[in-house]
């Protein structure tokens, strides 16, 4: 596959000097190809466990395809496999691109890739297995574990290896966002990780009991504020003003927010064990370090929405920008509602019931899965030498599809899970709970209806998607323009 | 935790709030030789990203501030700082453990209250009645059903049919020390044949005398079922060997089932509730069961 070239402007530099670079592309085409076939894997696995809610009958007794199984191949699949590729695809693209340099080496690029693709096929043959640590999104064994520290650090050697041989002064803010995450998920994975063998599948933990528990939701938590939260920031900090064509609002508010959402982060795990046998000041620490990552999070929200200040109209006319400003308020959504849900009082009423998993997808769906497509709509066509996606109504249908789908889902699951936690809590005056499990499981199947359903217009979307990035893909190109020319003797290679 | 622990533990996360804080002054204040506020700065990214020099947004500011104040009075009032206790020496176990004092006392009120009735007469009281359903559903329901109707292997206790009897003292005996029930396999001690011919007699129980392939049959069970079943297969209750004439089955009455019955035995089994539920409860959970059954 030839390399898609590209002639690289460099305007800090002197005038006269226009040098050419050119960039490795292959590496983010198959990333970009495999977020999409890993979105749809991911979340038909997701639909097949919403629907199994309904009728638990869908496991067909087979032991594989139990829900208990199935369950973390979702998770993984859709913030390891599908996520994690998108932001490999969007990070080698705007690194290269804001750095004016080519990954540092075609070769190691090719390793993330690959053993990232190895990853996702163990996690997807191990995990219907039935084998697992049994640490929430740390499930797969240490022999994955280890293949995962490989990739991981290979990944950062790259990045952080082409931000060194920047063309540029000043590294940008989304490089920020990505080299925190690339980094902070490196220590998370390693430290978490850390576990005895006692069998080529099989492992211990290595820490005891209301030790391991923290440090698993040190990770849990941090893998959301870094993985899903810091490095889709990466994405919105560069794909937002580029098709907004528009300079960033703020730039102090990048510094005030980038540094205190990655230091907060830090300490806002303890509030996934509230009232749990993790010591008082810990859960306190919890709760008000999630307090104060309110302000933080929204920072990002609020430059992202507001680059688009001036050109309003074009959340109107361009389906790409309503997927990017969308999902920012998605994304200001769920960084409100999950301060909110770490007060303790707060906390006694949702843990445990499906208020949790409706936040989770508002964060998942609403911001996680939109930016990254709004994103992807962006940078398929260029991949390919085009201006545009090769339909753009069917990105409109897109993201009607998803913003109903989001919709139907987090609003079923707040209603189901506001309904059970006080259904769970009912005590009549004689001191006896009023409903048995059983009646706040019955009265959540209509929930779980429209949960499925919200899942599956959300699912339908990302096949529209497919389609629409097979004809953009398949097409011939068309006569390239003047600007996109091939270079004919490419520099700094 | 350790004095020493606990003020470090203190330090770092006070320090942490506190960077907050210089963050804000030392990104609020202009920098000499800066652009404009509201200007764009010289800096260019890939042909055409720039930034312009915003303020901090006032009320976003504003926000960001209130949420720290209020941290630091959290931890100040409840524990937060090290191995500070707070100013209310709250703690999640004292809340826990004064909540749980208060329910136990109505609770307990409530039921010595309802279980001086005897069972015969809670079967049959609207109030007692009312807490025996709670209790059935959270400690029976998970076998018997949510309406009590049973399940495979697990009676149905809306029905007049006892296994082990139906009085208040059988009742409270089952629940309290629970009960195994075992029907013996037979699969070394009997021939196909007879097995078949037993089956033909327990899946019809005839009114009168048997005839035909039921005598076979009648013939076999008084010489190997009749010790636990009885001699008219009304079973035995003080064994828990259900009656074979009627038509309640536990494990089913079809062919196949009752010679896997026969064959292979069953094991049935109800635990024992005496660590979970007082005297009260239970006797307010037989009145329930045996009121189903009226």
């Amino acid at each position: 596959m030839p390399f898609v070239r590209f002639r690289y402007r460099d305007s800090t530099m002197t005038d006269s000097a226009q040098t050419t670079v050119v960039y490795n592309d292959k590496v983010v085409k198959q990333f970009a190809v495999m977020t999409l076939v890993w979105g749809i894997v991911g979340m038909t696995v997701g639909v097949l466990l919403a629907a199994q809610l309904m009728w638990p009958a869908l496991n067909f007794d087979v032991p594989w395809l139990t829900y208990s199984r199935l369950r973390p191949l979702h998770t993984n699949a859709v913030i390891f496999a599908f996520g994690g590729s998108a932001l490999f695809t969007t990070s080698y693209w705007v690194v290269q691109r804001t750095c004016g340099a080519r990954l540092i080496s075609d070769k190691l690029a090719a390793f993330t890739f690959w053993g990232w693709q190895v990853v996702i096929l163990s996690a997807a043959i191990t995990l219907p297995m039935g084998l697992t640590q049994s640490k929430e999104y740390a499930e797969l064994e240490w022999p994955i574990d280890l293949l995962i520290a490989v990739v991981w650090v290979s990944y950062a050697v790259v990045f952080f290896g082409t931000i060194m041989k920047r063309r540029v002064e000043h590294i940008y803010v989304a490089n920020w966002f990505y080299g925190a995450f690339i980094l902070t998920v490196a220590v998370l994975h390693i430290v978490n990780n850390i576990s005895i063998p006692y069998g080529p599948m099989q492992s211990y933990s290595a820490y005891p009991g209301a030790v391991d528990a923290m440090v698993q939701w040190w990770y849990g938590h941090n893998a959301v504020g870094f993985f899903l939260t810091a490095g889709f920031l990466g994405m919105m900090y560069y794909f937002v003003p580029k098709q907004a064509g528009r300079p960033i609002y703020s730039y102090r508010l990048s510094i005030v927010h980038f540094w205190a959402l990655i230091s907060i982060y830090m300490w806002a795990g303890p509030h996934h064990l509230h009232y749990t046998a993790i010591p008082d000041w810990v859960q306190s620490l919890g709760m008000v370090f999630s307090l104060i990552l309110l302000a933080p999070s929204w920072g990002g929200m609020i430059n992202g929405i507001m680059t688009l200040s001036g050109a309003w109209h074009k959340l109107r006319e361009d389906p790409i920008i309503k997927f990017l400003i969308v999902s920012l308020s998605f994304y200001g959504m769920s960084t409100f509602e999950g301060p909110m849900m770490s007060i303790k009082t707060v906390n006694a009423l949702s843990h445990y019931t499906d208020w949790t998993i409706g936040h989770v997808h508002s964060g998942a769906l609403g911001w996680v899965a939109m930016i990254s497509i709004g994103s992807l709509y962006v940078l398929i066509p260029r991949l390919v030498g085009k201006k545009e996606m090769y339909s753009v109504p069917a990105i409109n249908l897109h993201f009607w599809l998803s913003t109903i789908g989001t919709v139907l889902y987090i609003a079923a699951m707040w209603v189901a899970g506001v309904m059970q936690g006080l259904m769970w809590r009912a005590v009549d005056e004689d001191g006896t709970l009023v409903y048995t499990f059983i009646e706040s499981l019955k009265a959540t199947y209509p929930f779980y209806f429209i949960r499925l359903l919200g899942g599956v217009v959300f699912l339908s979307g990302m096949f529209v998607m497919a389609w629409n990035t097979y004809k953009t893909m398949s097409n011939p190109a068309p006569v390239a323009e003047p600007d996109d020319e091939p270079a004919t003797a490419p520099a700094g290679a | 935790m350790n004095p020493t622990t606990g003020w470090l533990v203190a330090g770092v996360s006070l320090l942490n709030i506190l960077a907050c804080v210089w963050l804000i002054w030392a990104t609020s204040r202009r920098k000499p030789n800066e652009v404009a506020e509201g200007a764009v700065k010289e800096d260019v990214w890939d042909g055409d990203l720039r930034e312009l020099n915003n303020p901090l947004p006032r009320w976003w500011l504003n926000l960001f501030i209130i949420t720290i104040v209020f941290a630091i009075g959290y931890m100040v009032v409840f524990p937060g700082f090290g191995h500070m206790a707070g100013v209310l020496d709250w703690s999640k176990r004292g809340e826990m453990e004064s909540k749980l004092a208060q329910l136990t006392e109505r609770r307990e009120a409530k039921l010595n209250e309802l279980a001086a009735f005897p069972v015969a007469e809670i079967a049959s009281h609207p109030d007692a009645r009312k807490v025996g359903q709670e209790l059935f559903g959270s400690y029976c329901a998970g076998c018997h059903g949510a309406n009590a109707e049973g399940a495979r292997g697990y009676p149905n206790l809306t029905d007049d049919d006892w296994l082990y009897g139906g009085t208040p003292q059988a009742v409270v005996a089952s629940i309290t020390n629970g009960r195994g029930g075992v029907m013996t396999p037979f699969l070394s001690q009997l021939s196909n044949e007879q097995v078949s011919q037993l089956i033909a007699l327990v899946a019809d129980w005839p009114e009168g005398e048997p005839s035909g392939r039921q005598a076979e049959g009648m013939a076999v069970f008084r010489q190997r079922c009749a010790a636990c079943h009885g001699m008219d297969g009304h079973g035995n209750q003080a064994l828990g060997a259900p009656d074979l004439t009627d038509d309640t089955w536990l494990y089913g009455g079809d062919p196949d089932t009752i010679r896997e019955t026969i064959l292979f035995g069953r094991q049935g089994k109800m635990p024992s509730h005496k660590a979970l539920l007082s005297e009260q409860e239970i006797k307010l959970l037989a009145g329930y069961v045996i009121g189903l059954g009226q």
